[in-house]
């Protein structure tokens, strides 16, 4: 048995805390004999009154890829995907729990490592977590996975009794014959169901989803609450192994610039410091006995870059750039029904006009870090990733050991946001660090400053809306511009195809192809992108373009609503009617926020809708403005229809979450001056608080006929009602974030 | 040399005057369970009990602590998670990624032994925490609960719960 998880930290502890509860990973061959122990510690969460799994290792057998049964009846359930705070792992284990038919109460999970996962094919699918697909792209297998070890277990059972499996019932985890009157558990046969072979997923009915008793209940999390409320989770940032240094990184603040030099001489001294070097041609690394002391050192440490061609963009250059794509010829139309220009040339009314959603930042509330440990067989990484088959083939490429020699332990992530699942740009830090330290541990751990400066920021981007109103107050014709940077140019260009990056118009697809299309449809529409990218990495922000794209329809919406005299959603409903489920939303949202009764003088509604990640979306919000421009939201209240509903009360959980880090968009954004990021940390990028909270209600229609997300699909429309309150409650249209640009200020 | 008293059990350390009192309890005393999240006191992540008040430790050299001061952390802040705030915590699933939990539940247990019954704007001036997965609805829900105090907003997360199956 190797052990990879220490427990010795370094210093003076005398009490040190049991902050590495191990557990044991069973990785097992029912062919074989079942329970084969491979014997790998990984640093586990173990939830709250749940047994670890990792005693009595050697007799818990495996039943299947999904299941591992342990003599004392806990049932562990396996997790290939990403827990980050959003709920998945509890989602998971209720889909599995719910076709085994075990006793929720003695349900254990443990997280599939990517080295386990590729020792045996990718048995576990895709272990990526992103773009809200934990559950949806994986509930069928998971309720196959579950299925299939109950009906080994129950089999299991028949041939002990020697009796028909069709005589056989199940519920808890206790088996029972009633015309012998015989009763065992899964813990007793366990073993022998091991050994039997795996029914063909494919033959196995799952159960209607009416019938379900655990999935589509408000069940509380497992994945380990009171830990997160007594100090003992061990997130990535809090790993102890043996010998353990710490580093810290400075990349050059402005993005296409390089390191020239640094003076070491002035930091070498400084104590605990053990090495400071150039880690690549744009990053200075220290690495010392303590992470303060590495710190303290790179804050001591002199610095030349060369800040390369991009030391003079500002903000207000990325603008005026941005906005030579609102009128530009080189822009392709996605959606081109009729001719939404002449429409609204010839309309009696018509209105224009440009908004712009700025830059803005994940800031997952750990700052990026990761420890890398390279020996001369072995390359080892702790992380908290949204991929971590993405860490693990950078781990491998960037330290050369071949993936078979790789492993990552994926911890539970301190927020993910989509930050975490891209570049991985991390895993090369920390292995390059590492490489300095044969054999030894080293762990990386960036500033606030150096996070918030380095991001892969939400993708600038402004847009040019036009619309007439024909004389009966229908809309005669819209034409929408979207001009920004492009996240596929940054990140992925081979995604582009022929010059048309429709990614960047995510929300406004006129299929569902993509999980995200149009609520409206109409004779007379036309949708464009012109890309104009800047130097600012850019990736994957909760939500992505339906952010931005949100704001641009459903902002714009109302103020053609307004021109046409008309109630905003009156007016949106007549263009709904070949859009179902969209309208299913609204009209929900509507119905439940009480839209069109009194409300409290100097309260105004604003309304709005849009789908992403194949769920619909709608928020009505309640907002007062002062006479000072004190933006107060009272209440929001959402639709969501996702289809089929795992776990309610983590929905309500996401979408009250999507409020926050959506409104926090009002107070900040990422600016741009001398080529770098403004925003330094939190006493300039202002975050929304407690005060700031508005009361959101939630309402989840249920449809049940697909399979949509959770995580994200909220968040596009929460800013856009907010800005609908404003404008109703001001008359003047909110066409620039943050709030401040227009003298607002959220409170 | 310094002597700390934290969790009611005194420490020695060795380490730089300046060194904030929160890398000295993660890296010295190896108690992990207080957070760093910015640095500079603004994020809350980091928050101890010095005496009974609610402090944040990140920009606290361990020289300004005196040897007769009682440190508190988050480990030390019930013997078995069982503080009415944790308890209340717990029963609302306030916590999502739980990063920022450790300071959220440090500084609503300070605020509840200064005012028992706190009302919704003593809990917005004192819970200036950040959470960036936005559990604050669910906060501000679970400290009137921990407070046995029933507030309109008090009601809100276990609304939000409900469907409309
Ligand atoms: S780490 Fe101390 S307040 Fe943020
Ligand atoms: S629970 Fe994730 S930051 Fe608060």
């Amino acid at each position: 048995m190797k052990k990879s998880m220490e427990n010795i930290g370094s210093g003076q502890a005398q009490n040190q805390p049991e902050n590495t509860a191990r557990r044991q990973f069973m990785v097992g061959s029912a062919a074989a004999g079942g329970g084969l122990v491979l014997g790998m510690h990984l640093p586990f969460e173990i939830a709250p009154g749940i047994a670890p799994a990792a005693a009595q290792g050697a007799a818990a057998s495996e039943i299947n890829l999904w299941v591992v049964v342990r003599p004392d009846e806990t049932c562990v359930i396996r997790i290939a995907r990403a827990e980050m705070g959003q709920g998945t792992l509890t989602g998971l284990a209720q889909l599995v729990a719910e076709e085994l038919e075990c006793d929720w109460s003695k349900v254990a999970t443990e997280q599939i490592t990517p080295g386990q996962n590729l020792a045996r094919k990718r048995a576990w699918g895709d272990m990526s977590t992103s773009g809200s697909r934990g559950i949806r792209q994986s509930h069928d297998y998971v309720r196959r996975g579950g299925a299939a070890a109950r009906t080994m277990l129950l089999q299991a059972a028949a041939e002990e009794w020697k009796v028909p499996v069709g005589e056989l019932s199940v519920a808890n985890g206790v088996i029972t014959h009633a015309g012998s009157n015989r009763k065992t558990s899964y813990g007793k046969v366990a073993t022998a169901a091991s050994k039997l072979t795996a029914p063909d997923p494919k033959s196995i009915t799952l159960k209607p989803i009416k019938d379900w008793k655990i999935a589509g209940k408000p069940l509380r999390r497992i994945d380990g609450t009171m830990s997160k409320l007594n100090g003992s989770k061990v997130y990535a940032m809090d790993v102890k192994l043996s010998g353990m240094l710490h580093a810290t990184v400075r990349e050059c603040p402005v993005f296409g610039g390089r390191l020239v030099s640094f003076d070491d001489s002035k930091v070498k001294g400084m104590p605990g410091v053990k090495k400071v070097f150039r880690l690549n041609d744009i990053t200075v690394a220290v690495v010392a006995d303590t992470w303060w002391r590495a710190k303290k050192a790179m804050d001591a440490l002199p610095v030349v870059w060369d800040e390369g061609p991009n030391a003079k963009v500002t903000s207000a250059s990325i603008d005026a750039h941005l906005r030579t794509g609102l009128t530009s010829d080189d822009a392709f139309a996605d959606i081109n029904t009729g001719d939404a220009i002449k429409a609204i040339a010839a309309a009696p009314r018509k209105v224009e006009a440009v908004y712009r959603a700025p830059f803005t930042s994940h800031t997952t509330m750990e700052p990026m870090n990761c420890t890398v440990r390279l020996t001369a067989d072995k390359a080892e990484l702790w992380i908290p990733t949204q991929s971590a088959e993405a860490s693990m083939a950078v781990l491998s490429s960037s330290s050369g050991m071949p993936l078979d020699k790789c492993e990552v332990y994926a911890m539970d992530l301190g927020g993910g946001f989509g930050r975490r699942i891209g570049s991985q740009d991390v895993v090369r830090q920390g292995v390059a660090i590492a490489r300095e330290f044969p054999g030894v541990p080293v762990k990386m751990l960036w500033t606030r400053e150096e996070d918030q400066a380095h991001g892969l920021y939400r993708p600038i981007a402004m847009a040019r809306l036009s619309a007439g109103v024909d004389a009966q107050g229908k809309l005669a014709g819209l034409h929408v511009r979207v001009s920004g940077q492009s996240i596929n140019a940054f990140a992925n260009p081979a995604a582009i195809k022929e010059g048309r990056d429709r990614r960047q118009l995510q929300g406004l697809w006129d299929t569902l192809e993509g999980d995200a299309q149009i609520g409206y449809t109409h004779s007379n529409l036309r949708t464009e992108y012109a890309m104009r990218n800047t130097h600012l990495p850019v990736g994957p922000w909760r939500g992505v373009n339906t952010n931005q794209n949100g704001i641009f329809l459903e902002c714009f919406m109302d103020e053609v609503a307004k021109l046409a005299n008309r109630d905003p959603l009156e007016f949106r409903r007549e263009l709904m009617s070949e859009r179902p489920k969209h309208l299913g939303v609204l009209n929900a949202v509507a119905e439940k926020s009480g839209w069109g009764k009194p409300l409290p003088k100097g309260v105004f509604r604003g309304i709005a809708q849009f789908m992403g990640y194949g769920s619909y979306s709608a928020a009505v919000a309640e907002v007062s403005v002062s006479g000072k421009g004190e933006v107060k939201v009272h209440r929001m209240v959402f639709a969501l229809d996702c289809g089929n509903y795992v776990n309610p009360d983590q929905v309500a959980a996401q979408i009250e979450g999507s409020v926050a880090y959506g409104m926090t968009t009002l107070h900040s954004e990422i600016s741009v001056d001398a080529g770098r990021v403004v925003e330094t940390n939190f006493h300039n990028f202002r975050v929304m608080k407690i005060a700031e909270m508005p009361k959101v209600e939630v309402v989840l229609p249920v449809t049940g006929d697909f399979w949509g997300g959770v995580g994200e699909p909220t968040i596009c429309v929460v800013v856009p009602a907010i800005l609908n309150a404003i404008f109703a409650a001001t008359g003047k249209p909110v066409h620039n974030l943050p709030l401040s640009k227009q003298g607002l200020t959220l409170v | 040399m310094f002597q700390l008293n934290i969790n009611g059990r005194v420490h020695k350390v060795d380490a730089e005057p300046d060194t904030p009192l929160l890398w000295v309890i993660r890296e010295q005393v190896g108690l992990t369970g207080t957070k760093y999240g910015c640095g500079v006191a603004q994020c809350g992540a980091c928050s101890i009990h010095l005496n009974g008040e609610v402090v944040r430790s990140c920009l606290l050299p361990v020289s300004a602590v005196k040897p007769g001061d009682r440190i508190v952390t988050i480990e030390g802040l019930s013997r078995d998670s069982s503080h009415p705030v944790q308890k209340a915590w717990a029963e609302l699933d306030v916590a999502q990624c739980g990063f920022c939990q450790s300071g959220q539940v440090m500084a609503a247990a300070a605020l509840l032994r200064k005012k028992p019954k706190p009302t919704d704007k003593d809990i917005d001036e004192a819970m200036s925490n950040i959470c960036r997965c936005g559990t604050y609805h669910r906060i501000r829900a679970a400290i009137h609960r921990a407070a046995g105090t029933k507030t309109a907003a008090a009601d809100v997360a276990t609304d939000a719960g409900n469907t409309t199956v």
